[in-house]
């Protein structure tokens, strides 16, 4: 079908993006390299142009490092499994007949409009705060003491911001994809005397593996940029600090942007290792 | 050959959008300031209009938090971006990028202006090799705020120059853990300016320094270690919960709706909670000093928001306009005829000290002797190459201190012991200085 | 019987949908309603939910000490205008992707996602110093630019799902009507593209209108939006919980009242090709 003439058009539709998406890929991430391989400390006037890799391996020798890559990876994950269980719970329970529908689904994805400075300032301010938190008020009404969430359980209670954030995301995509379900398999399943749990098991559960994969992997790219959550709640104390709030901390904390650029490539070749990773499975998910 | 049309159209049209947005707004006399969202900055806002009323220059103001604000101008001065007109920045700041030549001299202002009027406290802490490169707009220390009434309930006298055992009795005393009712608030929140800050004073006071003569970190040292452990420990017996991330603007909170029995905080805060119409407890405030151990310095800091004009600006002239306006006796009388003498930026003359009217308020007095017992040159019992009493005056500061208070925290959040923390602590700030060639 | 016990399960889900639906909203809500709090009655303990003397006065101030809507017209055109670019490059791309695929358009399209892998604070020297070079620092068409080049992977990935659906052989009985490619366009796939279009748009305008480490690190007056005019509330001194529930609301209300309405339009196409 693909003719020589549609195929140099595709190319030239494709170009501009292409060619668009090439540049802000190429200058900032050269620019980084070089300035990775500097002594880069603007603040004291000092710009030396090459000194190999010491700051990668000042970088990756810091306890701070191991820390944050751990931090992300729990992070993440636990964002993830919580999303991806919730959204398929509260997909399930929205394809339901029930009243109000409408009303209920806006609700729910309400949440993902909020911009993420404001969603970690109402979770700091209005529900976590230790004495005037909604929060607390109801352990008090409970006759439980005040929990103090961002010191006593920073990471969970960041894990829980950043979850209320995607959760709306994930609830839509998984229920675009159950609504699309074949109702008569399903009915032909329960004839067949098939318990709900099985049903859900053989039947739902694959069929969502595709808006799980793509669930994924685009809260992952999303998830690991993470920053105004932490900056604004914990500011990366109490072992919140995840790989970009440290790259974050050396470049504008101790004003090392040669470290921190060196952060900054660590990071993405770290990221890209995970999405290649994702990107196989959706990859072969969208030839299927 | 249709496609490569449409194509041309949608760049064309794009192009044209975007050129109208880029020529839109250009102002002529426009000065753009930089900062901080503190209760006087926001103030001064309001008083622009006067400003632009006498010498008709406009003014755009860019109004942050600190940490982004600091975030903004530090990125904004070290690539010359030329975003600012006016930067608040502080006394850490101040002499750094004045020695780098970030900063216009402040040393041709008017007559009228009366530079010696302004603390000598100030004066050095925001200059470089005796130039001015930031004109004080409000200037600070820290000292003891304490309820008169639980103080009394508590059958104790507060000294006009506590030690920390004393607090540390008194806050025991005054705690009701069941009725919400905390003997002392104090900063714990990770970040140098802020519980990073109170512990260095706190430190100094308890005869540690960070760095000894030739820059070696000393935070190994059992000076060190005696300070957290009482630090905890007062806490732990008598301090609200969460403190672990508290900051100012927490303990504010706390103080103004009558929680805490003391708190020792800026000078500045006194304003804020004998103001009736913030403070639950306005009309029961007592202050003191800040406490010491009897080594000789007491754990109060010296800070200054000030008013710098980054260099390369092309509106340095109306830039010096605002500064010798926002920073002069004209404006502190404005504010006092306005607003009351209570709520005018104190700290930064001391023609405002001299003024019979504001010699009234109940914390003027505390507030200038806590200035004038904070000595930035000789912050420590031991002798230190620094200088700058919370902080030390060198760009590698900031980075390296945020991430000791960030183990500190850990400690008040109970994630790691206080041995722990002083050893990685230590660790940060050998690796750090190293790096910086020290 | 049957019936019954399936009016009786409705209406217990609904129960459980509308528990959840409220608890998501919660926080959303609150804030809402503690900005028309005073700041005395927003600490009061314990709170009052819905009977307290509602005031204004938060809104008052807040709009007092920062000019709202300049921020909110900067919000408007940044997100508005990044969109709109981002569709015009991004709509031949996908096109092309979905019905002309080459070997290499698989990945492409992945090449294209692991862009947005680079971690925004590691390229902040370097973009800040183009900018200014270019000077265009506080520009809204820089900032118009670099939010599309942010989102441009995830618009192309999005259209390009969506243009998948389109049965080509729709196209090919327009061939065989002797369509041309203009007219093939038009009448054919426009109508059919629609719907995914709009779905995009909407959800490309959530993420540029949310954005807040560019907008905030380029911007200082003339382009600054509700980004940056949150950050000087996020942490005042003295009582703020009412006030900074004011700008909150201020900040969120115009995307989330958008949302809203468009959540059918939204819902629908938001799908990144999980539906076959």
């Amino acid at each position: 079908m693909a003719t020589k003439a549609s195929t140099s058009a595709a190319r030239l539709m494709m170009a501009p993006a292409v060619t668009l998406l090439l540049g802000w890929m190429l200058v900032p991430l050269t620019m980084t390299l070089y300035f990775s391989f500097a002594d880069y400390r603007p603040l004291r006037g000092v710009f030396e142009p090459w000194i190999g890799f010491d700051n990668y391996a000042r970088f990756t020798s810091s306890g701070s490092f191991w820390d944050a890559i751990w931090a992300t990876l729990i992070m993440v994950g636990a964002i993830l499994a919580i999303t991806v269980t919730l959204g398929i719970l509260l997909a399930l329970l929205l394809d339901k007949p029930i009243f109000g529908q409408g009303v209920v689904r806006i609700l729910v994805i309400a949440p993902f409009f909020v911009m993420p400075t404001v969603s970690a300032l109402v979770w700091k301010n209005m529900m976590m705060d230790p004495v005037n938190g909604v929060l607390s008020h109801v352990f008090r009404f409970f006759g439980a003491t005040p929990f103090d969430w961002l010191t006593q359980a920073p990471l969970t209670s960041i894990i829980l911001i950043v979850s209320w954030q995607w959760l709306p995301f994930a609830t839509l995509i998984l229920l675009t994809a159950i609504q699309s379900l074949d109702g008569e398999q399903l009915e032909a399943a329960e004839m067949d005397g098939a318990p709900p749990l099985k049903r859900f098991w053989f039947i739902i559960l694959p069929h969502l593996a595709r808006a799980i994969t793509i669930v994924i992997l685009i809260q992952t790219i999303f998830l690991l940029g993470i920053f105004a959550e932490i900056f604004v709640t914990t500011q990366g104390s109490f072992g919140t600090r995840t790989l970009t709030y440290l790259v974050f901390q050396r470049v504008l904390e101790s004003q090392n942007v040669g470290l921190g650029s060196a952060g900054g490539i660590i990071a993405v070749i770290l990221a890209n290792i995970v999405a290649i990773f994702l990107m196989r499975a959706v990859g072969k998910n969208l030839d299927a | 050959m249709r496609l490569k049309t449409t194509l041309r159209a949608a760049t064309a049209l794009t192009a044209c959008a975007l050129g109208t947005a880029t020529f839109a707004d250009s102002h002529a006399t426009t000065i753009t300031i930089a900062t901080v969202n503190n209760g006087d900055m926001i103030r001064m806002q309001g008083y622009t209009d006067q400003f632009t009323a006498e010498t008709g220059h406009q003014v755009e103001w860019v109004t942050l938090e600190e940490n982004v604000l600091r975030q903004r101008v530090t990125t904004d001065i070290t690539t010359k971006g030329g975003q600012f007109d006016i930067m608040t920045i502080g006394m850490y700041e101040a002499p750094i990028w004045g020695a780098a030549g970030w900063l216009v001299p402040l040393d041709d202002l008017s007559a009228e202006y009366d530079v010696d009027d302004i603390l000598p406290a100030m004066r050095n802490g925001l200059s470089h090799d005796g130039t001015l490169y930031a004109a004080p707009f409000y200037g600070e220390s820290s000292m003891v705020m304490y309820r008169t009434d639980l103080m009394e309930e508590a059958g104790l006298e507060m000294p006009d120059a506590p030690t920390w055992a004393f607090i540390r009795e008194a806050a025991a005393a005054m705690t009701d853990k069941d009725a919400e009712q905390y003997g002392i608030c104090l900063r714990g929140k990770a970040g140098w300016g802020e519980g990073g800050a109170f512990l260095n004073t706190m430190a100094n006071s308890f005869g540690a320094r960070v760095f000894d003569e030739d820059w070696d970190p000393q935070l190994d040292s059992p000076e060190w270690k005696e300070t957290l452990e009482f630090f905890v420990g007062m806490m732990e017996e008598s301090g609200p919960p969460g403190y672990a991330t508290n900051g100012f603007n927490e303990n504010l909170n706390l103080f103004q709706q009558g929680k805490c029995g003391m708190w020792i905080d800026a000078t500045v805060a006194a304003s804020f909670v004998t103001n009736p119409n913030d403070s639950q407890v306005a009309d029961s405030v007592g202050f003191a000093l800040a406490p010491d151990t009897g080594l000789g310095k007491r754990a109060n800091w010296l800070w200054a928001w000030a008013l710098g004009i980054p260099a390369g600006t092309q509106k340095a002239d109306a830039a010096k306009e605002f500064i010798e306006w926002a920073t002069s006796k004209e404006y502190i009388e404005l504010v006092a005829e306005n607003e009351g003498w209570a709520n005018v930026p104190p700290g930064a003359r001391q023609s405002l000290y001299d003024t019979p009217e504001y010699q009234e308020v109940p914390f003027a007095q505390m507030t200038l002797d806590s200035i004038l017992a904070a000595d930035p040159n000789n912050p420590t019992v031991e002798p230190v190459p620094y200088v700058g009493i919370q902080f030390a005056a060198i760009p590698e500061w900031a980075g390296l201190w945020t991430q000791v208070s960030q183990e500190f925290s850990a400690v008040y959040a109970g994630q790691q012991s206080i041995d722990e923390a002083l050893e990685r602590a230590q660790e940060i700030a050998v690796e750090e200085m190293e790096a910086a060639g020290y | 019987m049957a019936r019954a016990a399936s009016t009786r399960s409705r209406i217990g889900w609904t129960a459980l949908a509308w528990g959840i639906g409220f608890l998501m909203f919660f926080p959303i809500l609150w804030t809402v309603l503690t900005s028309f709090k005073t700041e005395a009655e927003a600490i009061a303990a314990p709170p009052s939910f819905l009977f307290f003397d509602w005031t204004l006065e938060n809104y008052g101030i807040v709009q007092e000490r920062s000019d709202y809507m300049r921020y909110l017209w900067n919000s408007v055109i940044i997100a508005g205008g990044s969109t709109l670019l981002g569709i015009i490059v991004a709509v031949p791309a996908a096109w092309a992707m979905a019905f002309v695929p080459g070997r290499f358009t698989k990945d492409i399209l992945m090449w294209m996602l692991s862009t947005k892998m680079l971690p925004a604070v590691g390229v902040l020297y370097p973009i800040y110093l183009i900018c200014i070079q270019l000077g265009v620092l506080d520009n809204r068409a820089a900032l118009i630019i670099i939010l599309m080049l942010i989102n441009l992977p995830i618009i192309v990935w999005m259209l390009y799902t969506y243009f998948k659906e389109i049965p080509g052989e729709i196209l090919e009985a327009a061939r065989m009507d002797g369509a041309t490619l203009k007219s093939e366009i038009l009448y054919v796939l426009t109508p059919m593209a629609i719907p995914g279009i709009a779905s995009t748009v909407l959800l490309n305008f959530i993420l540029a209108w949310n954005e807040a480490f560019w907008t905030l690190n380029l911007t200082s007056v003339d382009a600054a939006p509700l980004t940056a005019f949150i950050a000087s509330y996020s942490s005042p001194e003295g009582l703020f919980f009412a006030k900074l529930s004011a700008a909150s609301t201020m900040a969120i209300a115009p995307i989330l009242i958008l949302g809203w309405f468009s959540q059918k339009q939204l819902v629908r196409g938001l799908t990144f090709g999980a539906v076959k």
